[in-house]
């Protein structure tokens, strides 16, 4: 009897664990996973408020003559803001990082673009750079604070041209105009960084695969977080910053070293997924939270790049030069946007792109034009730093743009060739000889004239454009046997692309040798007695 | 010569309870497990791996369950190993029966198992099965695994992985040949009716020898 009834109980235990899982296997679509609902809390703020009107300020309701009295009527409060300013990589254009001072547009660091800044010397490269005159006067605050989309050089130049004429109304209406800009003063938007940060490279989505004009006003689903549609966050809701110092990867040096979340210590800089989303953000129990260890958010939750605009993906400098009754031209291709320009050669450009991805832990390597290459290889102008075996990094998803890119053939350097037409550089001239020499000499690197243009490639982590979670990468992109997203990744096993070859070789053998040894016994068991015994 | 049959109420509710239960997690392991293994796509790999995991929990705990009924009732001396009649059996297989001859080894409730049946189940339930669920353990605890135990240090996820698809073939393999012996009874569907009602009919007054049976005091 007591046999009878643990029997029964086991029968009774085994049912309900069977049918209780398998309820549990059914997704709930109404449920938040914890990371979500941790973000969620962390979110509920009010609205922004301030305890200063900048147009109430008598020292702001006034004409200005030039941008500096501007800066100086800001300083006479913001008496903090120009020493930290100054500190920042928005206005040294250099690493604060790196002590030797060559790392930055300031210095030697090149790309694959337009290469070089030649230390601020090519005027045109600086039109982004964060002072009124580069950093030989004060700092232009209002390009981040002011609320009015205001072209301020321009508005100054146009000023004193006609206070110089005389026609002093125009100049009012300018200065009316300035006064608007001067007295809407409030934190940057997207705007604001957009300005530069979306247009680098020389033009819309040249640079980044996932920052670009298209995010001025996104829907959710090209970004989740800064959907108009949904959160409309701005950048600084990530890009968190103290002392004007923002929060991201300057050069080699990572975002975010500290893998912390608010829930461990409340003044983190929010500039990791994992900064409001926890390390594990998934249901309790989703074999996703195990992957989180070794595989970034990013990695699934940005399933393509460039989803709303093209961006370049390749650009060969070799091609440059070619002129139409001795003129430059452009010719328009896909997506109407140049496969050709003479002054800067061949592109191509793709949109929702597939990131390759690498080991990465948070670090990039970056070539300087002093630093020696090796041209027999492409050459890693920019490149993840990261291995399986190193414990603090992940894999991640990167945009890598490709191409070709002047070197000196002897010294076997990259070269950094003036190009700005207002100082007689490549785009004007096309005289690579020439603008080499001049680019060159400003940077104080030697030039053997030997030029020779070199495979080079360019890594941008891609981090933003986080997609609404259905659109995340699903399991079988990456655990395939053929094509994966990961496919180049090796050092590991992954279950669903790695097998052993003679092991299924040899199973499917045994399987096969079983099947045929039943097949036959059964056969010969029906035509050598049907089966019946005596 | 032909004898009368007997019926014998050989597999209680619990061991065919258990018996088609083992053959259903088996049967969604395989299939979930070939599927995440990249064979073929049914579910797709998450759902495939949620339900394996989950599946192979399950067999787990059910499979505690029956090594305890095992030694509580003392059905394991069904799996004590022997060599004695052993090439008898594997000569009515691969001979006798094609002749019509009779099993060298019926079956008996006291000895369900012949010599060739106690070693391939012994082999299955002991060493087979077991090592299995723990190289599947140690897949799923795969990310949980001790970081300073040595044995951990050593182990990669590709030997866990070997050594669970090396069984699954094996198991793979045995499930052909066991399906297909069941077809070899006095009617091709007596020994699967046998194990749904528990009654199995065999041949009268033959006698259980010793060696199959010994009783334990």
């Amino acid at each position: 009897m007591n046999h009878r009834l643990i029997k029964f109980a086991a029968c009774i235990i085994a049912g309900g664990i069977l049918v209780s899982g398998a309820a549990g296997l059914a997704e709930d679509a109404d449920s938040i996973a914890p990371g979500r609902k941790m973000a969620q809390q962390a979110m509920h703020i009010p609205e922004h408020w301030t305890t200063a009107d900048h147009s109430a300020f008598e020292i702001l309701n006034q004409p200005f003559e030039n941008g500096n009295d501007i800066t100086a009527a800001c300083l006479s409060c913001h008496t903090q803001a120009d020493a930290q300013f100054r500190e920042t990589i928005h206005w040294t254009w250099l690493s604060p990082y790196d002590e030797s001072g060559e790392t930055g547009k300031a210095g030697y660091s090149v790309n694959n673009f337009c290469i070089s800044a030649n230390k601020m010397e090519d005027k045109d490269c600086s039109s982004c750079h964060t002072g009124w005159n580069g950093k030989h006067e004060s700092i232009n605050c209002l390009l981040c604070h002011s609320k009015k989309d205001i072209k301020w050089r321009d508005e100054f130049k146009d000023y004193q041209y006609f206070k110089e004429t005389g026609e002093t109304e125009i100049a009012g209406e300018i200065q009316q105009t300035i006064r608007e800009g001067v007295t809407s003063i409030g934190l940057p938007g997207r705007r604001h960084c957009g300005k530069c940060h979306f247009y680098g490279g020389g033009g819309e989505a040249v640079k980044h695969g996932d920052l670009d004009a298209s995010l001025i006003s996104p829907k959710k689903t090209l970004d989740v977080h800064m959907g108009s549609d949904g959160q409309a966050f701005e950048c600084t809701r990530c890009h968190t910053t103290t002392g004007h110092r923002i929060a991201g990867r300057v050069y080699s040096t990572p975002a975010s070293i500290d893998r912390k979340s608010l829930v461990e210590h409340d003044l983190v800089p929010k500039i990791m997924c994992e900064s409001c989303h926890t390390a594990s953000p998934h249901e309790i129990g989703d074999k996703m939270n195990d992957h989180t260890d070794r595989v970034a958010c990013q990695s699934c939750h940005i399933p393509t790049f460039a989803r709303e605009h093209p961006t370049k993906m390749w650009w060969d400098w070799s091609k440059a030069g070619k002129l139409k009754d001795g003129k430059p031209y452009q010719e328009l291709g896909e997506f109407d946007r140049p496969v050709y320009k003479s002054i800067k050669g061949e592109f191509r450009w793709e949109k929702d792109v597939i990131p390759e991805y690498y080991w990465y832990n948070g670090s990039i390597t970056t070539l300087k034009a002093n630093d020696t290459i090796d041209p027999s290889v492409t050459v890693p102008v920019s490149w993840p730093v990261g291995s399986r075996d190193d414990a603090n990094s992940r894999i991640f998803p990167f945009k890598v743009h490709r191409g070709k890119q002047p070197y000196d053939k002897v010294n076997k350097n990259l070269i950094a060739a003036l190009l700005s037409p207002t100082v007689d550089g490549y785009w004007k001239t096309f005289d690579w000889d020439d603008a080499i020499r001049r680019g060159m000499d400003i940077m104080g690197l030697p030039y053997s004239g030997e030029l020779g243009f070199v495979d080079s490639k360019y890594v941008f982590p891609s981090t933003h454009m986080v997609a609404p979670k259905d659109d995340a990468v699903s399991c079988r992109e990456c655990h395939r046997r053929e094509n994966g997203r990961m496919a180049n990744l090796s050092g590991f096993y992954m279950p669903g692309r790695d097998y052993f070859k003679l092991l299924d070789m040899g199973g499917w053998a045994i399987v096969l040798a079983a099947f045929l040894g039943v097949l036959v016994h059964g056969l010969s068991r029906i035509f050598l007695n049907g089966g019946k015994r005596k | 010569m032909s004898k009368k049959m007997k019926p014998v109420y050989l597999y209680t509710r619990y061991e065919r309870s258990w018996h088609w239960l083992q053959m259903a997690l088996i049967f969604i392991l395989l299939i979930t497990g070939l599927e995440v293994h990249g064979v073929f796509t049914l579910f797709g790999f998450k759902r495939a791996v949620a339900i394996h995991n989950f599946t192979g929990i399950s067999w787990l705990i059910a499979f505690a369950f029956f090594i305890f009924w095992l030694f509580t009732t003392g059905e394991w001396k069904q799996y004590i190993p022997t060599t004695k009649k052993l090439f008898a059996v594997m000569l009515y297989y691969g001979y006798g029966i094609f002749k019509g001859q009779p099993h060298p080894v019926p079956k008996r409730k006291e000895a369900k198992h012949n010599p060739l049946q106690r070693l391939t189940y012994l082999g299955l339930a002991a060493l087979l099965l077991p090592l299995q669920m723990i190289s599947g353990l140690l897949y799923w605890t795969y990310n949980s695994w001790p970081a300073d135990w040595p044995f951990f240090n050593a182990l990669t996820l590709g030997m866990v992985a070997f050594v669970h698809m090396a069984l699954a073939f094996a198991i793979l393999g045995f499930i052909i040949v066991h399906v297909y012996m069941t077809t070899t009874g006095h009617t091709l569907f007596a020994h699967i009716k046998s194990m749904i009602t528990g009654w199995e009919e065999i041949e009268e007054d033959e006698p259980i020898e010793a060696w199959e049976y010994k009783k334990h005091a």
